[in-house]
């Protein structure tokens, strides 16, 4: 496997010659603006990227090891990306020069991806952050600089000036929408599925009549009731929990379940020879053995009880919350802060997802999916 | 197959069914009682303003059978089912079959968007080292996100570009779709034995040839699998992305515009032919799948 890798990195040695589509570029005009169009030679920033970038590609040969070629190159695409910035930021219109810079800027990064994802260790971990942020610069570059309309898609700086100038809103609505509905129907739907679990495992025939109909809630849009929640329970946070507690009972009940039948036999009978009870049994050794399901359970819970809670919003709340912030804002055209409503949600998903999965690593550390390999 | 329980298959099914049944018993039963306790105080006001003295029994018949109930019963909703399938033709705006015609287009042309995309970004993921680093774990990430909740601003934004109906129903099926495809799939495409990949080595074939004849093949029963689930997220993807067009057809649409109105037994009827929509799609995938998947990759 080592010789295989090592093997893998000698082949990688000679680099695709796409990115030096970028050496076109100096022939075609860099940007637009003011008195028409623009030399690469009559802008000093651009040119100076240009070089920087290809510098780094020239130079690339005497990096002592993967990594810094992979830093070195870096350094280039970050100039290509930060001179269409710079000339935007003065008001300029990149031209076709500009473009095909950063299209070979852009074949460069998946260059450096590459090598990231042969090393090991934090630099394996920059790979995916360095994607998303060039994601993220694209869709900005590419919004501003091609003139898309802000009601199609607002650039990402625009979304987190409206962040800036709506936070108290934005926080306003995050009370209402997940610090209230969601952590209470969250804690309920779970709370109710487990504990059902628990009861149907002890009483078998209450589990076979359970499990199917859980399996057909799965197939079933639940996020359908929401009308009829709100209708019962009214504007308020009690009917989005309402939602989410339907919504989440049946996922985890059913990972419980499927977690209670994880312990093995012969692990069950030692806990008999040592005359433990039911309940020892279950504390000691049976849930134990159930955390890598409940944990199953209670991540996809996390992204339903948002989907819930937003989506019952729609059918009325008082007046805060994403899902009304959502529905009023498109309908005004103020699409920044819809967008910032969704990074909102977004953050809070990931975040959610993201404390479950580290709490699960810290408590199943013992589990074989988390040994090292 | 017989339901004979003196047979030894008949018993086996009579002691599957017999739970099941019992549960169902007790979901109908507390579904009448619900409705009942539910219904009592509108009921109550009726039958006092009708002036007459009332009975116990007065007010439980009465609120079996409100026109506007909080909570109707599941007779109400049958009736309510039958009357809107018989009672016009399937392209009335008044037939559910209709509505369900309308969700079912746009949620399987989502469905087919997704599996496309899934299937594409997985064959990527396991083709290119540099896309299962850096592009596997933003398509996890991207499903920590509420979709559902950008849904509406979606179809708005593709309305204004002058694509309305199906299209942007299906792209919010697409996006709840693609991801179990992608999950399954890059499980399913590393399935194939290593064995076999060492055999096809051996007789030269390319990455094109085992990707085809190989992998593809071995990555059959993972796939179904997240067939089943993405086509029920399909479902729910249509029916969510017709809630903010303003009901005119679709089974999003009578759920909202029966919210609207107060007409709960329209929103108890669009409900129960979701769920029979949703349930017949994860059948027909069923099917397809043991039409397909045959040899000793089903049995895995």
């Amino acid at each position: 496997m080592n010789q295989e890798t090592t093997m893998a990195r000698q082949m990688l040695r000679p680099m695709a010659p796409w990115p030096l589509v970028m050496l076109v570029a100096p022939v075609l005009p860099v940007a637009t603006g003011g008195g028409g169009a623009l030399a690469w030679t009559q802008s000093p920033v651009a040119l100076a990227g240009l070089l920087l970038t290809l510098a780094a590609i020239l130079l690339r040969r005497a990096a002592p090891s993967a990594l810094a070629e992979a830093g070195l190159l870096l350094a280039g695409v970050a100039a290509a990306y930060a001179v269409p910035l710079l000339l935007l930021g003065r008001g300029l219109v990149p031209g076709a020069g500009l473009w095909v810079y950063l299209a070979g800027a852009t074949l460069l990064l998946g260059r450096v991806l590459r090598l990231l994802a042969d090393a090991d260790g934090a630099a394996r971990l920059a790979g995916p952050a360095l994607f998303g942020l060039a994601l993220v610069l694209l869709w900005e570059i590419l919004t501003r600089g091609l003139g898309v309309p802000a009601i199609l898609l607002p650039p990402p700086g625009a979304i987190l000036a409206a962040f800036a100038t709506h936070a108290a809103e934005l926080w306003d609505d995050f009370g209402q929408t997940v610090l209230t509905s969601v952590v209470r129907g969250y804690l309920m739907g779970c709370g109710a599925g487990f504990a059902v679990a628990i009861l149907a495992d002890r009483v078998p025939f209450l589990a076979r009549g359970l499990l199917p109909l859980g399996n057909l809630a799965s197939a079933i849009p639940v996020v359908g009731i929401a009308p009829i929640m709100v209708m019962w329970f009214g504007f308020d946070w009690q009917s989005k929990a309402a939602v989410i507690v339907v919504m989440t009972f049946f996922p985890m009940m059913i990972n419980t379940l499927a977690g209670l039948r994880g312990a093995e036999r012969i692990q069950l009978d030692l806990m008999r020879s040592y005359g433990a009870g039911y309940w020892r049994t279950l504390l000691l050794l049976r849930l134990p053995c159930a955390l890598p399901f409940l944990f199953n359970g209670l991540k996809i819970n996390s992204t339903l009880a948002l989907i819930g809670a937003i989506v019952a919003e729609f059918f009325g709340t008082p007046v805060v919350g994403m899902g009304f912030r959502i529905s009023t804002e498109v309908a005004r055209m103020n699409l920044d802060v819809v967008w910032a409503t969704i990074a909102v949600a977004a953050l809070t998903g990931s975040a959610l997802y993201g404390a479950l999965a580290l709490a699960e690593r810290r408590v199943t550390a013992w589990h074989p999916s988390f040994r090292k390999r | 197959m017989t339901t004979d329980p003196r047979t030894a298959g008949g018993r086996a099914l009579f002691a599957a069914a017999l739970p099941v049944a019992a549960m169902a018993l007790f979901v109908l039963a507390a579904w009448y009682a619900g409705a009942v306790w539910l219904n009592a105080p509108q009921a109550a006001d009726a039958l006092t303003r009708a002036g007459a003295e009332w009975s116990f029994a007065d007010l439980v018949r009465q609120t079996l059978a409100m026109k506007r109930p909080i909570l109707p019963t599941p007779d109400q909703v049958a009736v309510d089912l039958h009357q809107s399938l018989t009672g016009y033709p399937v392209t009335h705006i008044r037939n559910l079959l209709y509505h369900t015609g309308v969700t079912a287009g746009s949620a399987l042309t989502g469905f087919a968007m997704g599996v496309v995309l899934g299937v594409a970004l997985a064959a990527g993921i396991v083709q290119v080292r540099t896309l299962e680093a850096s592009l596997l774990p933003w398509v996890i990430a991207s499903q920590t996100i509420p979709i559902l909740a950008i849904a509406p601003m979606i179809v708005v934004i593709l309305g204004n570009l002058g694509f309305t109906g199906l299209l942007p129903k299906a792209v919010i099926s697409m996006y709840l779709c693609f991801f179990p495809i992608t999950i399954g799939m890059v499980k399913g495409l590393r399935s194939a034995d290593p064995l076999t990949l060492d055999l096809m080595r051996t007789y030269s074939a390319g990455t094109a040839r085992t990707f085809l004849l190989l992998r593809l093949p071995a990555s059959l029963p993972f796939l179904f699998a997240s067939l089943k689930v993405a086509i029920a997220a399909s479902v729910v993807g249509a029916i969510v992305g017709e809630l903010p067009t303003g009901g005119q057809a679709g089974l999003g649409a009578r759920l909202l515009s029966g919210s609207y109105y107060g007409q709960t037994v329209q929103i108890w009827s669009a409900l129960v032919m979701s769920a029979l929509l949703s349930v017949g799609l994860v059948l027909l995938v069923g099917l397809a799948e043991r039409a397909l998947v045959r040899g000793p990759g089903a049995t895995r």
